[in-house]
C-alpha cells in the first residue's frame, strides 16, 4: 500500500475544484452533474461540456468504477516516490461514466488487470488533503 | 477553405551536431542551425522576412522568436513562437506555410533547438520529468512520462494483442537506421531480445522502448512554391498538412488506442490527393515504440489493431515495404525535447533530395511526417514531395 511521505507535493485545490478535494477529506467521492441534460464529468468545470448549461451540481458518486488501463511503475517520477516501487498508476472509468487517473492500491501490482472491478478509499496525505485512490472492488 | 497544396516548398534545410554537445548553449544551438539552413539554401539572413520558433525549455526566453531575430539581428516582418510539445515542428511549418500564401512574408526562416542533455542543472532536470501531467489531478499518482506512455501500450495490447516484441521491433528498426547515419547518437544495432531484457521502467515499456534525452538544432527555410525554383537545391514541395488535437491530459482522451493522427493524416492526404500507398518513407514520431505502432494504424499505412503485426519482419526497414525513420528517430538519431521532428523533416528533405548515402530510400518521390505532442494530444501530419504535384 502506497504511503504519503512529507516530500510528495500536496494537491492545491482552486475555487473550482474545491468541492471536489472537500469530499476526499470526507472520504467520499465527488463528480459534477448536469441539472440540464444529465451529464457527470470530471475533473470539474464551470459548465457542462455536453449542452454548455452552467447548471453544474455537485454529486456523490458511487466509487466504484473498471480500470481502463493501467502500468506498475518500477522507476519513480521522483524520489519521494521511491518506497512506493513497484506502484500502479492506472486510468478508471468510473460507473458514472467519467475517467480519471488514479493509483490502485492494497493489491498485488501483478493482480491489476483492464476491466478489473475496483472501488475508491482515501490516504490522508495532511490534514486538509485527502488523495483518491481504489482498490479492488470486494466481490 | 483554400488549399496550401504545393504553394509552398522548403529550400534549406540543416541540423547541427546531435547528441552530447556540451559545447554550445540552447541559443547558440538555434542560430548555429540557423545559419547552416541560410547557407543551405544559398541566401543571406537579411532575405528572411519571416520567423518562427519554439522556445526553448533550457534556456527560455519571454519572447523567443524575438530572441532570435535580435541574437542574429534580423528584423523580419513576421515572428512567432509556437508550442505543441513534440508536434510543434509541423504546427509551426503550418503557420509557415499559411503565412507565405497569404502574403504576410515570402521566406520563413524556422529554427529549434535545445540542449536537455548538457544544459539542465540536477534540480531542472527533476523538474522537467516530474511537471508532466495534471497537478491536481495525475501528478499526485507519480506518473514519470513514460508511465502516460505505457497506458496507451497497455491498452493496444489487451484490445489488439499486441506483443512486447513487436514494440521492439520499432526501437530495432530505429537503430538500423541509426547505424547507417554517421550524425545519430546511438549507433551500435540492437535485436528485439535487447530490448525486451532491457530494464523495464513502466510496464510494458522497457529502457529501449524509451527515446533518447539529447542536444541538438535544426533550422528550415521555406518560401513560396515560384520563388522556390531559383535556389540552389531542387525544392521539396509541401502537397498535405493537416492537424488534429484531442486533449491535453491523458486522462481525458477521448480513446486511448485511436489518436487524433486519425484527423491529422485524413486531413492530409486529402489536401495532398493522396493516400497510404503513395508513400515512399515515413517520418513518424517515436517518443515511445507504441507510439509508431499507433501512428501506423492512424494514418492508414495498415488497418486499426493491425499495427503490431505490420512492424514486424523488417517491414518498416530500409528495404521493407514502408521504411520509417531513416535517420535513427527519437529513439536513436537524437531528441532534444521540443524540436525532435525537425529532425524528421530534415530527413525527409534530404530523402527526397537523394542525399542520405547508404541510407537513401531508392526513388523516394513522396514522404509522409507526423509529428504528436502532449500524451498524444496534438498531431499534425505533413506530406512531402519533389514535385509540385
Ligand atoms: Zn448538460
Amino acid at each position: 500500500m502506497m504511503t504519503a511521505p512529507l516530500e510528495k507535493a500536496l494537491p492545491v485545490p482552486t475555487g473550482e475544484t474545491q468541492p471536489f478535494w472537500e469530499g476526499c477529506q470526507n472520504h467520499e467521492l465527488r463528480i459534477q452533474q448536469c441539472s440540464a441534460c444529465g451529464q457527470y464529468q470530471f475533473y470539474p468545470r464551470l459548465y457542462c461540456t455536453a449542452c454548455m448549461s452552467e447548471q453544474v451540481e455537485w454529486v456523490q458518486a458511487s466509487g466504484r468504477g473498471t480500470v481502463l488501463s493501467f502500468t506498475v511503475v518500477y522507476r519513480p517520477v521522483t524520489k519521494a516516490f521511491t518506497e512506493d516501487v513497484p506502484y500502479v498508476v492506472a486510468l478508471v472509468t468510473l460507473e458514472e461514466g467519467p475517467q480519471l487517473m488514479s493509483n490502485i492500491v492494497e493489491c498485488d501490482p501483478e493482480q491489476v488487470a483492464i476491466g478489473m472491478p475496483v472501488e475508491s478509499v482515501f490516504e490522508d496525505w495532511s490534514e486538509d488533503i485527502a488523495v483518491l485512490k481504489f482498490r479492488p472492488a470486494l466481490a | 477553405m483554400e488549399s496550401l497544396r504545393g504553394k509552398v516548398a522548403i529550400v534549406g534545410a540543416a541540423d547541427t551536431e546531435v547528441g552530447v554537445v556540451p559545447h554550445l548553449s540552447a541559443t547558440q544551438l538555434y542560430v548555429k542551425a540557423a545559419k547552416s539552413a541560410l547557407e543551405d539554401a544559398g541566401i543571406t539572413k537579411d532575405e528572411v522576412d519571416g520567423l518562427i520558433t519554439c522556445n526553448s525549455f533550457v534556456e527560455p526566453y519571454m519572447y523567443h522568436a524575438e530572441m532570435i531575430a535580435e541574437y542574429m539581428q534580423i528584423f523580419p516582418r513576421y515572428c512567432l513562437n509556437v508550442a505543441t510539445g513534440g508536434g510543434t515542428t509541423l504546427a509551426i511549418l503550418h503557420h509557415a506555410a499559411a503565412a507565405i500564401t497569404s502574403g504576410m512574408c515570402h521566406t520563413v526562416l524556422v529554427t529549434m533547438a535545445d540542449n536537455m542533455l548538457s544544459g539542465l542543472s540536477r534540480d531542472r532536470a527533476i523538474e522537467a520529468m516530474s511537471t508532466a501531467g495534471h497537478a491536481q489531478f495525475e501528478r499526485p499518482y507519480g506518473p514519470p512520462i513514460p508511465a502516460f506512455y505505457a497506458l496507451i501500450a497497455q491498452a493496444h495490447m489487451h484490445a489488439y494483442g499486441t506483443t512486447s516484441e513487436q514494440l521492439a521491433a520499432v526501437a530495432v528498426a530505429c537503430r538500423r537506421h541509426a547505424s547507417m547515419n554517421p550524425a545519430a547518437q546511438m549507433r551500435d544495432p540492437i535485436t528485439v531480445d535487447d530490448v525486451v531484457n532491457s530494464k523495464m521502467i513502466a510496464s510494458p515499456l522497457h529502457l529501449l522502448d524509451c527515446s533518447l534525452v539529447s542536444d541538438g538544432g535544426a533550422a528550415l527555410i521555406l518560401t513560396s512554391a515560384e520563388r522556390a525554383r531559383d535556389f540552389p537545391h531542387p525544392p521539396v514541395y509541401m502537397l498535405g498538412v493537416g492537424e488534429g488535437h484531442s486533449h491535453e491530459h491523458i486522462s481525458q482522451a477521448r480513446n486511448l488506442t485511436t489518436s487524433a493522427a486519425k484527423e491529422a493524416g485524413e486531413r492530409a492526404y486529402a489536401m495532398a490527393g493522396l493516400g497510404p500507398t503513395d508513400i515512399d518513407v515515413a517520418e513518424l514520431y517515436d517518443c515511445f515504440t507504441p507510439v509508431v505502432v499507433i501512428e501506423l494504424e492512424d494514418l492508414g499505412f495498415c488497418p486499426k489493431g493491425e499495427g503490431g503485426r505490420f512492424v514486424e519482419g523488417g517491414r518498416i526497414e530500409l528495404g521493407g515495404e514502408l521504411p520509417v525513420n531513416t535517420h535513427g528517430g527519437l529513439m536513436s538519431h537524437c531528441h532534444p525535447g521540443h524540436p525532435g521532428s525537425m529532425f524528421s523533416v530534415t530527413e525527409a528533405v534530404f530523402q527526397l533530395r537523394g542525399a542520405c548515402g547508404p541510407r537513401q530510400v531508392k526513388d523516394a518521390n513522396i514522404a509522409f511526417v507526423h509529428a504528436q505532442g502532449g500524451i498524444m494530444s496534438t498531431h499534425c501530419s505533413m506530406i512531402l514531395g519533389k514535385e509540385v504535384g
